[in-house]
């Protein structure tokens, strides 16, 4: 249980600025994910919590104390890794108690502790196995129950769910979450699979090419997005992004004479932060805009995923931009056919084209 | 000290490492750790120093005890060694005396005159190490010619009996090469193979294409065989496969196999010693049996010995990086 700190921290390997100066506070128990696309730096950063990489520059605070410096050993940090990395010549047993052995513990403490954990884990039946001869499931188990079994002040976990099987990693993503709230463990969880982050994270620290896009609760992310990155990586698919020409309380978009009315409670917003004939960037999420016979928009149907629940149709509005939008499951949609939809107002975003941040609405009152 | 866990290395750490990497307590033992592989090092290579130092060693250097570090450097050694000789005769010493002074000797003829004795022709060291040359390079090439093949079709094939075959590949270099020599010796005979360079290059490729099949088998193993299953989707043949797309990926794997087998070739004296005798002696046994002609000449010795060297180090060095794989590919099994 603890506060995690990290002030203007930094990593370059050479030239290479893999982690540009960031700060962040972890509160705690808190449940943070880090997440990013492939090279954006959140497992260098993790690693970095951990001491299994130095910093360029920067501080880490755990509960206050300066750990920048510690060995990874002695920072009182769990880590688990992606693929495991369990002893493959010891038992599961013998793995789970290791770390409690190499701090000297007491016979009777590491046996007290192991059988804690097992429970907790359920995997009594597993002990007396060799990792190797385990499913991935259950490997991450026996690596979560190493982990869990050091009471450490706070777990870091680098894709733990990464090389599973689909089906397993919805199981495992619930096992995950529920450990965290029964040990009221402060976690950093690092994936690029942004469902997970979604789904487990209190926080989620959106991070792209070395810097923090933002941190926000899920819904934020989801519905504030704080510029195109972040709108367009969370979400599957992500927000639909058109860009346009702003007149005069409507948005032009190329293609089909399409002319989009800004919503009421933009106008003002906009008005003021826009000149004529600047550009714009319109946001909407696939579910916030709906099929309408009469609706302002218009565009050709260029795909249909059927989804089971709900079809998916891929909208060619113009050579450059396809947008894709929620549809009746019941209704069939033939390619090539001209659609018209509406947009939520009350979900729609707005963008800058040149800082790609979001335009923030200004309350009016 | 203490101020690491604090303020850390004082310097901005923008390398791959762990924390505990960087302490000065680490880098201390890092560069003690440095030293001591570089005395070893050094140790080691004493022999080879001082082998270098007594080909150049007057005789008189080389016999002095104890032993002299700096010395007035000699050509005796190498004109010993590509020189026959005989003792000038008494009678014809003045004559030596006066054509050294006026500088008609050519410097070989004047070296040997200061050891007392003239040349009469040249040795047959050079003979010897083209035929090391010869009977090395050859074998070489075709134990790792013959032994690639061998080995993708272990590799790749469904062979009959294919452990039991390997094994006993294997087997065949548990046995020290004495224990056959003499059965060899009369095979040869028989063959009339005795003393003649197709003879050793028979001998030599055999004994080497266990370590070839061996060595190249584990090396097309790491190929995955998707480029192959992907080629004969596309249309290649069997033949085109192996040549345009495995042979491209082992190269690295030949090319340590072939250091491995030249310098077991190079270095073999027990066959060499026993099976030749003229025609086709490689340079190993020659340079050894030089011991006995008129006295023991260590720096003609030396000499020899470095002469021997030099190639070999010129080879190894050129494919040192493929060697460096060859030692550790098995190292790490995944």
């Amino acid at each position: 249980m603890a506060e995690i700190e990290l002030r203007q921290v930094e990593k370059k390997f050479g030239e290479l600025h893999a982690v540009k100066p960031l700060d962040l506070t972890i509160n705690n128990g808190e449940f943070i994910v880090l997440l990013g696309p492939s090279g954006c730096g959140k497992t260098t950063t993790l690693r970095m919590i951990s001491g299994l990489e130095t910093v360029t520059g920067g501080t880490i605070l755990l509960d206050g104390k300066n750990i920048t410096w510690l060995h990874p050993s002695e920072r009182d940090i769990a880590f688990v890794f992606q693929l495991y990395a369990l002893y493959p010549h010891l038992s599961v047993r013998q793995n789970i108690a290791f770390p409690l052995q190499a701090e000297g513990e007491s016979r009777d403490l590491i046996n007290k502790r192991v059988d804690e954990v097992v429970e907790v884990l359920q995997i009594q039946h597993l002990l007396k196995a060799r990792p190797g001869k385990l499913s991935g499931g259950d490997q991450q188990r026996v690596a979560l129950a190493r982990a869990l079994v050091r009471r450490p002040a706070a777990f870091l976990m680098d894709e733990p769910l990464g090389a599973l099987d689909a089906d397993f990693r919805e199981s495992m993503r619930a096992e995950i979450k529920r450990l965290h709230i029964d040990q009221n463990a402060t976690s950093v969880y690092v994936t690029h699979d942004q469902v997970e982050a979604m789904a487990l994270g209190d926080r989620i620290v959106v991070m792209s090419e070395a810097v923090i896009q933002q941190v926000g609760t899920p819904n934020e992310v989801y519905y504030k997005p704080a510029n195109i990155f972040v709108a367009n990586f969370i979400g599957s698919p992500g927000m639909n992004l058109v860009q346009g020409v702003y007149s005069d309380g409507a948005v032009k978009m190329p293609g089909m004479d399409n002319r989009y009315e800004v919503p009421e409670d933009w106008e003002n917003t906009l008005k003021q932060s826009l000149d004529d004939s600047d550009g714009l960037i319109v946001g909407f999420r696939p579910e916030s805009a709906a099929v309408a016979q009469d609706g302002n928009l218009v565009g050709n149907v260029y795909a249909v995923d059927m989804h089971g629940a709900y079809s998916m149709l891929h909208i060619n509005m113009n050579e450059h931009d396809i947008v894709h939008i929620r549809a009746d499951r019941m209704v069939n949609y033939s390619i090539g056919e001209d659609i018209r939809f509406n947009v939520d107002p009350q979900m729609v975003r707005f963008f800058n084209p040149a800082s790609e941040l979001a335009i923030t609405r200004r309350e009016v009152e | 000290m203490s101020n690491f866990r604090e303020d850390g290395p004082g310097y901005p750490v923008t390398e791959a490492t762990r924390v505990d990497k960087v302490s000065p307590e680490s880098r201390i033992f890092g560069k003690l750790r440095a030293l001591i592989v570089v005395v070893i090092a050094v140790i080691m290579l004493i022999p080879v120093f001082v082998m270098l130092m007594t080909a150049f060693k007057a005789r008189s250097d080389i016999v002095s005890s104890p032993p002299t570090v700096v010395f007035e450097p000699s050509l005796e050694g190498f004109v010993f060694l590509f020189t026959e000789r005989a003792v000038v005769a008494k009678a014809r010493q003045e004559e030596f005396k006066a054509a050294a002074e006026t500088g008609e000797l050519s410097l070989v003829d004047r070296v040997a005159f200061e050891a007392g004795q003239q040349v009469t022709g040249p040795s047959d060291y050079v003979d010897r190490l083209k035929n090391s040359f010869i009977i090395a390079g050859l074998s070489t090439i075709f134990s790792v010619g013959l032994g690639l093949f061998a080995a993708y079709a272990f590799s790749r094939f469904d062979v009959l009996g294919k452990d039991d075959l390997l094994f006993f590949i294997l087997s065949t270099r548990m046995l020290p090469a004495v224990v056959v020599t003499i059965p060899l010796f009369l095979m040869f005979r028989q063959l009339s193979l005795n003393d003649t360079h197709l003879g050793m290059i028979l001998l030599y490729t055999v004994f080497n294409l266990s370590l070839a099949v061996w060595l190249l088998k584990g090396f097309i193993d790491e190929i995955p065989i998707e480029y192959e299953e992907a080629a004969l989707v596309d249309g290649y043949s069997r033949w085109q496969t192996f040549y345009k797309i495995v042979l491209p990926q082992a190269i690295t794997g030949i090319a340590a196999t072939t250091v491995f087998s030249l310098i077991f070739a190079w270095n073999e004296y027990a066959f060499a010693l026993m099976l030749t005798s003229d025609n086709a002696r490689t340079a190993p046994p020659s340079i050894a049996t030089m011991l006995g002609r008129g006295g023991i000449e260590w720096s003609a010795i030396a000499a020899g010995s470095l002469g021997f060297l030099i190639p070999v180090v010129i080879i190894v060095f050129a494919l040192r990086n493929y060697l460096l794989r060859g030692v550790t590919f098995g190292a790490v099994r995944k």
